[in-house]
Parts: structure tokens; C-alpha cells; sequence
């Protein structure tokens, strides 16, 4: 086998698109000119907010900064949810998605799962920090018995307790790393998410470096996810805000394969309302309605200094980025 | 040389009670000769191609008089329509740089090694065939009906959305690849009747279970249901892999001929195909 990087951040947008790029002229404040549009194309991914914004850590990259106190929204139900799930059936959902906050400060959240996995593949997208052995076989056992996938992503920050516990906290990596290491036990291939806090030339040494240490806790096989740095939230302070240049504007879109935004595809169930995407909690913009039925009625609005990353990037917060456009 | 025209409707008669579905070929001529005579053992009315007749293998004009000879009809797969027009990449859909790496290597010694009168036919295939099965309507396409390259694990496709698949596309059974592993299932749709989707999985390269056959799908009308068999075909695959090596296509390719597990394109794969396979 080849020693070659195996992570799932995708290989940049065609290069027709990056030639698109000379924004500079063309950026302009989304007052002066309205901004673009994205329908929803087909909702295939239905996401869940299940804690809330509520979470045990505080971590400084947090893009809708979670942290214990931080109770703008509030947890959904294992009732909730299951609403949702019957009105997926008709819309034809295909994967679906549980986040937060931390999604195993709900307590609900097992059943939530079993639910789930009753109709189609699960994600969860944690910080591992609280998946103690009873957790981690209650899962197993959830995942054995539905004939879909249950995906755990874990978020880890760093190849070391030092890189990942700046941005984490302290004593996060090692307990993160205990929790993969039960996982792979008892036969997950949790998807280790890291944001790139680094240079993109030391990309490879450091997903060596993941692979070693992943495989010092007895997963030897990892599955790795580069997300690109989501700057809002606490990360526009930790490390810097987006430039005015970063926006997406009318001309960015044109022969741009709009199923690459998350947006076409996906909504976002809050306990207050319903989102174009996971990312854009704290903008009243990305709101699109009161219930999923309004929601996927209206169309995304690319407003957000956020949108140019996910622009630049592909679907990044999708297990697998969107599709190139289709061939026919 | 007159090509034949690659066309289901064309083939008399027009419903059938017996049908073979071929997957992703990916030049696996070898492989593609002894599923034709397996199915032309079981006395099959019609043998379909669902896409993507390139890649992964060696020498890929091979698999064209095979499929001329026997009148093989051929979906378009995003491979096809790569090489038809000489696009710079094989749409595979993948998202990881050594999954990538690999898809380059060999969609350019595909493309460069496939003749032009060839590629002139791939522009040709239709993005799917309809046709019969007993009184049930057959849509095969090559990722699904509504995108070519859409990926359809057996872990991560939901019933109800393969319902709507279904219901939009007004067929009773969907048939399909592009993911290489062969799956199918059947429900009660809810407008009443069954429906069934089917992968046919790939004749290319074996399906990530440590065995080196390959599969193929036949699907059969028996009193007004339909029944979905999928075939184990033995081929040399020691000649393949000979064939490969002559022709310097990657090792970790060739380990998949020879093993059965997959060692490339890993990272599109769901937990539990992923979990199933060696890699
Ligand atoms: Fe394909």
C-alpha cells in the first residue's frame, strides 16, 4: 500500500472556477446588490441540531461558539425528531445528519439513533468526550442491528495533546483519542475531523502523524476529514476574520455546479426554526423558516462571508463533498 | 466496419422473462467474455451494459467486439461520457487526493488507449434504457435516475428514498452500478405493487469480499414477481493480472485482481462496506 495521504478534503474546484476568482473588483456589500440564490434541488441530507448550541467544551475555532453556557438554542426531543423523521419519508431523504453543540449532552440521543437508523444511515459529529465504554457498546449494538450506516465523526484538532488541547481544551485529546480507540474495538471507522490550523505544505506530514497516533489507541485503518478553517464565531478571533473580499457575488455562480453547495441539498432542524445549513446558526439570513415544509420551499441565500469557503471547497461539512455536476 | 446500433428497443421481443445486467466493465475484457457465456448458458432473452466500459483495467478497445458481437445494448456510466469527450477527469465522483491519484492514472491511459472509432460509439449510449420484464417496467441507468454518477450503497440508501427514486422515474425496478458492489432490495410501494432496485455491482474487479470473481445480476419474471439472482463468475483473473503488469498499470490494482479486497477508491466507501473489506 502507498504511504499517499488518504483524507477527504476535496481537490480543489476546477480550474475554471479558481480563474473566477479575481474578486477584488467585484466584491460588493450583499446590500448593494442582492445576492445570490441556491433552490433546493432535492433534500438529501436533513440535519439535526440536537443539543443545541449547548456543549462541555469551549473550543477557540468554534464557529457558532458552543460552550456549557451558551443556551441560544435549546435541545430537540427524541418526539421532535421523530416528527421530523416521518416527513422525511415523503421528501425522500437520504442521509442524516446529528450535530450540536455536543449531540451526547442530549440524553435522548441513543434513541434518537435508534429512530434513525430505522430509516436510513446516521451521522454523528462529536467531540468524543463523552463516550465511556456503556456509550460506545450501546452504539455498537444500535449500529449492528440497522442494515444502514451509523457514522461517528470525532473532532480532533491536533496530532498531540498540545496542538489539540490550545484549541480544544485541556485533557481533550487524550480522553478524544480514548473514545476512538473504544470505537475501532468494538468495529466503528470513526471519521477523524481535523480544521487545518496549518500551512497547507505540512498537510501530509501531519496526516502521517495522525495515522500514527490513531494507530498507537488501536485504529489502524483511520478515515480522515481536512475541513478548511470556517471563519466566524470564535475562530474570527483566534485566528482572523474573513477579508471583505471573501463573498460570493453574482458573477462567482456563473458555470458554478451549485449541487457543491450544502445548501442545495440539505436543511437544518433547530429547535428554533429551520436552517439553510449547519454552519450559519447565529445569521437570521440562513434562516429560512418556521417549519422543514417552509424551508425547503424557500431557496438559500449565499449572504454569509461563510458561503465563500464552502464556495471555494465543495460541501464540507457532508460526509462525502456534493457531486460534480452531472454528466448528462 | 458497420456498428451495430446498441439499442434494448431494437431487440425482439421487446418484454422479456430473463435478463442479465452487467456492471462497471473497466476493461476487463476477460471478465466481460465469461459473463457473457454464463448468461448465454442460462438461456437469457437480453444482456444489458450499465456504463463504464474503461478504467481500472488493461487494454480497453478489448471489450468492444465482445459487446458488438453479442449485441450488448450499454448505458452511458460517467466513464463513458469521460472518454467520449475527452473530458480531463472520469467524473468517478471521488474526494480523496489517493483516490484521486489513482482515477488520473488510469483515466489517462484510458483515454489515450481507446480508439476513436470507439469513443465515437461511447457518444452514443443512451443515459438509460427502458424495457420489460413481464409486465414490469425496467429503468437501468448507471448511478441512478437521476444522476449518473450518484453513488447507491446498500448502508446508505434509504427505502423511502429509493421510493421516490422509483415513483419519479415511473418504473417498477431500477437497475444500476457505478459504486461496484452489487446489492438489491424489494418494498411495497405505497401507491401499491412492488418495487425493486438493483446494483448489479461490476464485472471489473471483484467486490471488496476477498474472493476474485466477479458478479453479475439476473433478474427473472416467475408467475408475475421478479426474482434477483447475482452470479459469482470465475474468470482468469491470473491473465488479467498478467495483462495489467504488461501493460504498467499500478500494483495496488493489480493486488485487487488477485485478492479480492479493494486497495484504492477506500475512502468513498460507507462504514459498512468499509468495515466488510480488508483496506
Ligand atoms: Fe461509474
Amino acid at each position: 500500500m502507498s504511504a499517499v495521504a488518504t483524507h477527504l478534503r476535496p481537490d480543489p474546484l476546477p480550474a475554471r472556477m479558481s480563474k473566477a476568482l479575481p474578486i477584488a473588483e467585484s466584491a460588493a456589500s450583499p446590500s448593494a446588490v442582492e445576492v445570490p440564490r441556491v433552490p433546493l434541488r432535492a433534500l438529501d441530507q436533513l440535519w439535526f441540531q440536537v443539543s443545541g448550541t449547548v456543549c462541555n467544551l469551549r473550543c477557540g475555532h468554534c464557529f457558532i461558539s458552543c460552550s456549557p453556557d451558551n443556551h441560544s438554542f435549546r435541545f430537540l426531543s427524541r418526539a421532535d425528531v421523530a416528527e421530523h423523521l416521518r416527513a422525511s419519508v415523503s421528501l425522500g431523504v437520504k442521509e442524516y445528519y446529528f450535530t450540536g453543540g455536543e449531540p451526547f449532552m442530549n440524553r435522548e440521543v441513543l434513541g434518537i439513533l435508534e429512530d434513525t437508523l430505522a430509516l436510513g444511515p446516521a451521522t454523528v459529529l462529536t467531540n468524543a468526550t463523552l463516550l465511556p465504554q456503556r456509550t460506545v457498546d450501546e452504539l455498537a449494538k444500535l449500529a449492528h442491528a440497522s442494515i444502514y450506516s451509523l457514522e461517528l465523526r470525532v473532532s480532533i484538532d491536533g496530532v498531540n495533546a498540545e496542538m489539540n488541547d490550545a484549541i480544544r481544551g485541556e485533557g481533550t485529546f487524550e480522553r478524544a483519542m480514548e473514545a476512538v480507540g473504544r470505537l475501532a474495538r468494538v468495529g466503528f471507522l470513526p471519521i477523524v475531523t481535523a480544521m487545518q490550523t496549518w500551512p497547507d505544505e505540512q498537510t501530509d506530514r501531519i496526516l502521517r502523524s495522525f495515522r500514527r497516533v490513531l494507530a498507537e489507541v488501536g485504529y489502524d485503518r483511520p478515515r480522515l476529514k481536512i475541513l478548511p478553517p470556517l471563519r466566524i464565531g470564535a475562530e474570527a478571533e483566534r485566528d482572523r476574520p474573513y477579508a471583505d473580499v471573501e463573498r460570493v457575488n453574482h458573477e462567482m455562480m456563473s458555470g458554478y455546479p451549485a449541487d457543491q453547495l450544502l445548501c442545495s441539498s440539505a436543511r437544518l432542524v433547530t429547535a428554533a426554526g429551520v436552517w439553510a445549513c449547519p454552519i450559519l446558526l447565529d445569521y437570521d439570513s440562513a434562516r429560512l423558516g418556521d417549519t422543514l415544509k417552509e424551508a425547503v420551499r424557500r431557496p438559500a441565500r449565499l449572504a454569509e462571508q461563510a458561503c465563500y469557503t464552502c464556495w471555494v471547497n465543495g460541501a464540507i461539512c457532508a460526509n462525502l463533498p456534493g457531486f460534480t455536476a452531472d454528466a448528462t | 466496419m458497420r456498428t451495430p446500433r446498441l439499442d434494448v428497443g431494437k431487440v425482439d421481443p421487446p418484454s422479456f422473462r430473463r435478463v442479465a445486467a452487467f456492471g462497471g466493465v473497466y476493461s476487463n475484457h476477460l471478465a466481460l467474455e465469461a459473463a457473457i457465456a454464463d448468461a448465454r448458458s442460462r438461456e437469457v432473452d437480453a444482456m444489458v451494459c450499465l456504463g463504464d466500459l474503461g478504467a481500472f483495467g488493461p487494454n480497453p478497445d478489448r471489450v468492444f467486439p465482445l459487446l458488438r458481437e453479442h449485441r450488448i445494448p450499454v448505458v452511458r456510466g460517467n466513464y463513458d461520457d469521460s472518454i467520449a469527450r475527452g473530458l480531463d477527469d472520469c467524473q468517478c465522483g471521488y474526494t480523496d487526493p489517493r483516490d484521486n491519484h489513482y482515477a488520473r492514472l488510469s483515466y489517462r491511459y484510458t483515454l489515450s488507449k481507446t480508439s476513436r472509432e470507439n469513443r465515437t460509439l461511447m457518444a452514443t449510449f443512451p443515459a438509460e434504457l427502458r424495457f420489460r420484464l413481464g409486465d414490469l417496467e425496467v429503468l437501468a441507468c448507471h448511478g441512478s435516475p437521476r444522476r449518473t454518477n450518484e453513488f447507491l450503497w446498500e448502508s446508505t440508501t434509504p427505502t423511502h428514498f429509493l421510493d421516490k427514486l422509483a415513483a419519479d422515474a415511473g418504473a417498477d425496478v431500477i437497475l444500476g452500478t457505478h459504486t461496484g458492489i452489487h446489492w438489491t432490495r424489494s418494498w411495497d410501494a405505497d401507491t401499491g405493487g412492488r418495487r425493486t432496485y438493483v446494483n448489479a455491482g461490476a464485472l471489473g474487479r471483484p467486490a471488496n469480499d476477498g474472493r476474485t470473481e466477479v458478479w453479475y445480476a439476473l433478474l427473472e419474471v416467475e408467475g408475475g414477481g421478479l426474482s434477483v439472482e447475482f452470479v459469482p463468475v470465475a474468470y482468469d483473473h491470473r491473465a488479467l493480472a498478467s495483462e495489467m503488469r504488461a501493460e504498467e498499470l499500478p500494483e495496488e490494482f493489480v493486488a485487487t485482481i488477485l485478492t479480492g479486497w479493494w486497495t484504492t477508491c477506500l475512502e468513498i466507501l460507507p462504514g459498512k462496506e468499509r468495515a466488510a473489506g480488508r483496506w
